[in-house]
């Protein structure tokens, strides 16, 4: 009886390590290149990276890169980041790196990240990015966005430079000492490989019904 | 004799001081707070007999509350083993006093809470497990050098219960 139970749980551990081993693999590394999306925004309209590119082409700005960013409404650490998220697109956005935000969530699950409940918090919030409903839910697992907020840094070509938190203190943005992306962003702009390209943060988990 | 007479004398004294104090025997406290990982990371890294079960949580995030009951119910049906049920809350310095306190109170947990302040979380979350991307709840499961994590929120008590039963 027991070394029964030791089988299944030999079985289980397994099963689980080759699970965690494809979550691994699963979704972008740096170097490689991201997939477009067209999803709809809180504005309307459908918008993709190229379409972004285009957008701000006739602005006058040529796109070198994008902050695609995976965030909701719901999750304390999101919006822990909404100001931040602002600025960032505030500042960079102009020099040619803008902020394209997507709310992964399930809106069945989750009805204050569906479209209405987005695009009040961006009026109350004032963001000025494209923030977009991944609708169908494939955009976040082929980045391989596990959490929120996320971001997957690409220059124009959409290649992936760096993979994470936006800076290094979410719980207080007076004590952060290192500004993750935009350090990213003044790397590939000075020929340099990001240093960190990748970082962790605690962050809520995507819900998605399984 | 006279010395005897000392030794009781002091011997009651230790009890009025000590045990018969009016408050409740044992009483834990609410929680155990850290401000740093480094203060916190001897949980992660005991070498005894005993089986750590660690989770974080934090009372904002909804599937941490939910499986919370699977690690109480650890915590009792496990009683006479070598087991510590930890459940680490990563809730933030301001909502400690309006939400994780209350939140304590009311729930009265068996298991020991622990409140890591850390907020350079890219210095810590390797330390505790390299494949975990920094999205709660997660479990940590150790006794000495063996290790199991969990990614996610248990399924259900059986889950947990079946992953600590292989390493107790």
């Amino acid at each position: 009886m027991k070394s029964s139970f030791f089988n299944v749980g030999a079985l289980a551990l397994l099963f689980s390590a080759s699970f965690a081993l494809l979550f691994q693999t699963d979704g972008l590394q740096i170097g490689d290149t991201a997939p477009d999306f067209a999803l709809e925004s809180i504005d309307g309209t459908t918008v993709s990276l190229a379409s972004t590119a285009e957008a701000y082409a006739e602005k006058g700005i040529k796109v070198k890169g994008y902050i695609v960013t995976f965030t909701c409404n719901t999750c304390p650490y999101a919006q822990m980041y909404e100001d931040r998220l602002q600025e960032l697109h505030a500042e960079m956005a102009p020099k040619g790196w803008p902020v394209v935000a997507i709310q992964p969530n399930d809106v069945q699950l989750k009805p204050d990240d569906n479209l209405p409940a987005m695009k009040k918090r961006a009026a109350e919030k004032g963001f000025t990015f494209d923030y977009l409903l991944d609708v169908e839910q494939k955009v976040y697992p082929a980045y391989g966005a596990s959490r929120t907020p996320h971001v997957f840094l690409l220059d124009a070509s959409r290649k992936v430079y760096y993979i994470g938190a936006i800076d290094d203190n979410p719980r207080d943005p007076d004590g952060v000492s290192e500004r993750f992306v935009v350090n990213a962003i003044q790397a590939i702009e000075s020929n340099q490989k990001p240093d960190p390209d990748f970082t962790k943060a605690i962050g809520c988990t995507i819900k998605a019904n399984q | 004799m006279k010395h005897l007479g000392r030794l009781a004398i002091f011997a009651l004294l230790m009890c009025l001081l000590a045990a018969c104090q009016p408050t409740t025997p044992e009483e834990k406290p609410l929680y155990l707070s850290y401000e740093t990982f480094d203060d916190i990371s001897p949980l992660f890294n005991s070498e005894s007999d005993t089986t750590y079960i660690i989770n974080f949580w934090a009372t904002w995030c909804k599937p941490c509350i939910e499986e919370m009951p699977y690690f109480e119910q650890l915590h009792q049906e496990f009683a006479g083993e070598k087991v510590r049920v930890v459940l680490v809350s990563l809730d933030f310095e301001k909502d400690v006093e309006p939400r994780l306190v209350p939140f304590l109170e009311e729930k009265q947990l068996q298991s020991d809470v622990a409140l890591l302040l850390d907020g350079k979380y890219n210095d810590w979350i390797d330390r505790v497990e390299p494949t975990w991307d920094g999205a709660i709840p997660v479990t940590l499961i150790y006794k000495g050098d063996q290790r199991r994590f969990h990614g996610k929120q248990y399924a259900s008590y059986q889950q947990l219960a079946d992953m600590v039963r292989t390493i107790l």
